[in-house]
């Protein structure tokens, strides 16, 4: 919870946290040394200095640390704990949902589990998505649709068999799909971070929402375009509102574009911790005050209700939190 | 490299030139002013090898590979350079790369199985946001420098030219754009319009605005990522002081 200077409350629902197990043990491969050092690059080009984590705690933290920082320092109320497989560069995998769910043991009420799926699991992978349901009720998933399996170097939404999978998504209930773009995939010479087969598969399926992570970047003008023509299509702030510390210029841009094309109902705040934690995002994040120049040219600003529903008000109604209810039961505890 | 190379070789300082002309596609900045080229090796007889690195370990193949094909070609034009190696560090396709360049593949020789196609397409997408983002910059400084949308649409090229504004980013700006305009603007004779859409219509006065907010969303991507590449290489190579 943040309290304003007025002593108005915030409910924080931060949209996409992470529990992973980067230790030396665990690298399968030279790419899974490589994984957690680029991630180390992300945690270090964008973070305060006091803030910045040594490489080995940055390759595990635990769930206590995890709690105290989003929880007890960090202003966050619940997280969506988004999973990343990565098994051919991980023994156990990165983050799983397994491993994500132990969370689950000492911290249910604040954690939103979500799970995964991978297309190229073909039918034992729609099996697993409904284990998936069953043992954990996830009501969604994140994608990463850029991860290597064997010799493939990803996937796309539009591809027949990711078709299969969101029809099965949707028939087991689930309703939030996170996607995340990366480089590398197949075939070499597209442009890896193209995000058009999101709006192919959100014109197919309008009754699933597409919260697009890191709000498409680096393709933001893309992401604009099809959130403009998809309604179901939402922006995850991770990666984006880190730079409100290390650039505010061009956090402020990026956001006076992102209220303009996609508007203040359909961002979602996200800390992408451990890579940046939501104490210092939040506080700068409800300091920042949108630019006069930009104000009277782009005709948005940031208000407190912007801030507000980008904060909490919009991942809640994606996860059907109550959030007077919940706000109940935490403080009772 | 011995020390004295490095400080007393004007080959060195041609190399450096024909390398600030070699761009990221994706950034529309030059490889040697995003710090990509980590060093360059010449010997007696006129063999170069440029130490080359990326921001992350899996920055997207095909944008290395334009660029180490680019700074080949650039660096082999230079007469006395018998042979130019571009030598990619520190990336998922290091080896594929390397070999492709060192052997003169295209990109589908360099990898067999993984494309579909060359990187023309690719190619012009990113030089199609370089136009716009370019323009998008031009004109926002003429509009500060007090110049109406309707001025604007209707300015030629011969005007374009002919304006002194006594600013050196004035001047960046109008070479920057003068470079890139004839692939896009159509004929740039002095009575020609200056500043055109992609396809080389002329911009609707009436659209002006509008225009300019598609323009600026391109060129804030791309000054985004430009951003985030050079924190992130910052960062892989502890560079922030250089």
């Amino acid at each position: 919870m943040y309290k304003t200077s007025d002593g108005e409350e915030i409910f924080v629902i931060d949209a996409h946290i992470h529990l992973w197990d980067a230790r030396p043990e665990n690298q399968r491969n030279v790419h899974g040394a490589q994984f957690i050092n680029c991630f180390h690059d992300y945690h270090s080009a964008l973070s305060p200095p006091e803030y910045l984590w040594s490489a080995e705690k940055f390759q595990y933290y635990g769930p206590e640390t995890l709690y105290e920082d989003l929880f007890v320092n960090g202003y966050d109320d619940m997280a969506v704990c988004q999973p990343t497989y990565l098994k051919d560069f991980y023994t156990n995998g990165f983050n799983t949902t397994e491993q994500n769910a132990e969370l689950l043991k000492s911290y249910a009420d604040r954690i939103i589990l979500n799970g995964a799926f991978d297309p190229r699991d073909g039918e034992a992978g729609l099996e697993a998505l409904e284990g998936l349901v069953e043992t954990y009720g996830i009501q969604g998933v994140k994608l990463y649709t850029a991860e290597w399996r064997g010799d493939s170097k990803g996937y796309k939404l539009s591809d027949a068999w990711a078709k299969r999978y969101l029809e099965k998504a949707q028939s087991l209930g689930i309703k939030n799909i996170h996607v995340h773009k990366g480089p590398t995939i197949l075939p070499l010479n597209r442009d890896a971070f193209d995000v058009a087969d999101i709006d192919d598969a959100a014109t197919d399926f309008p009754e699933l929402n597409f919260i697009v992570d890191h709000v498409g970047l680096p393709r933001l003008d893309d992401f604009c375009w099809i959130a403009v023509q998809e309604p179901n299509v939402y922006g995850g702030l991770a990666v984006a509102s880190a730079f409100v510390h290390a650039r505010p210029r061009y956090f402020a841009e990026m956001m006076a574009e992102l209220l303009f094309w996609v508007g203040e109902d359909r961002l979602l705040f996200a800390s992408d911790y451990g890579i940046w934690q939501p104490k210092w995002l939040i506080e700068k994040f409800m300091t920042f005050e949108m630019p006069d120049d930009l104000k009277a040219e782009t005709g948005v600003d940031l208000t407190m209700e912007g801030k507000r529903k980008i904060l909490g008000l919009n991942a809640a109604k994606l996860y059907g939190v109550d959030i007077e209810a919940k706000k109940a039961s935490l403080g009772s505890m | 490299m011995s020390a004295s190379v490095k400080s007393l070789d004007p080959r060195r300082d041609e190399i450096w030139a024909r390398l600030s002309t070699v761009s990221d596609p994706e950034l529309d900045e030059s490889v040697a002013a995003m710090g990509f080229v980590e060093s360059i090796e010449i010997s007696d007889s006129g063999e170069v090898r440029i130490g080359f690195r990326l921001p992350t370990f899996w920055c997207s193949p095909n944008f290395a590979f334009l660029m180490a094909h680019d700074m080949r070609e650039a660096v082999g034009g230079l007469d006395w350079v018998r042979r130019a190696e571009i030598a990619l560090t520190n990336h998922c396709n290091a080896e594929e790369i390397n070999r492709g360049i060192g052997g003169n593949l295209n990109f589908a020789e360099t990898f067999p199985g993984q494309t579909e196609a060359e990187l023309d397409d690719l190619r012009a997408t990113f030089r199609r946001k370089a136009y716009q983002g370019r323009q998008e910059k031009i004109l926002r400084y003429l509009m500060a420098e007090g110049y109406t949308t309707e001025r604007l649409a209707d300015l030629t090229m011969g005007d374009l030219t002919s304006l002194v504004i006594a600013d050196s980013k004035f001047e960046t700006l109008r070479a920057r754009y003068a470079e890139i305009r004839c692939e896009f603007g159509g004929p740039d004779a002095s009575d020609d319009i200056a500043f055109t859409t992609p396809e080389g219509d002329a911009i609707d006065v009436n659209n002006f605005k509008q225009y300019l907010t598609v323009l600026r969303r391109v060129r804030i991507n791309t000054q985004f990522n430009a951003n985030m590449c050079k924190s992130l290489l910052d960062a892989r190579y502890d560079s922030a002081g250089e």
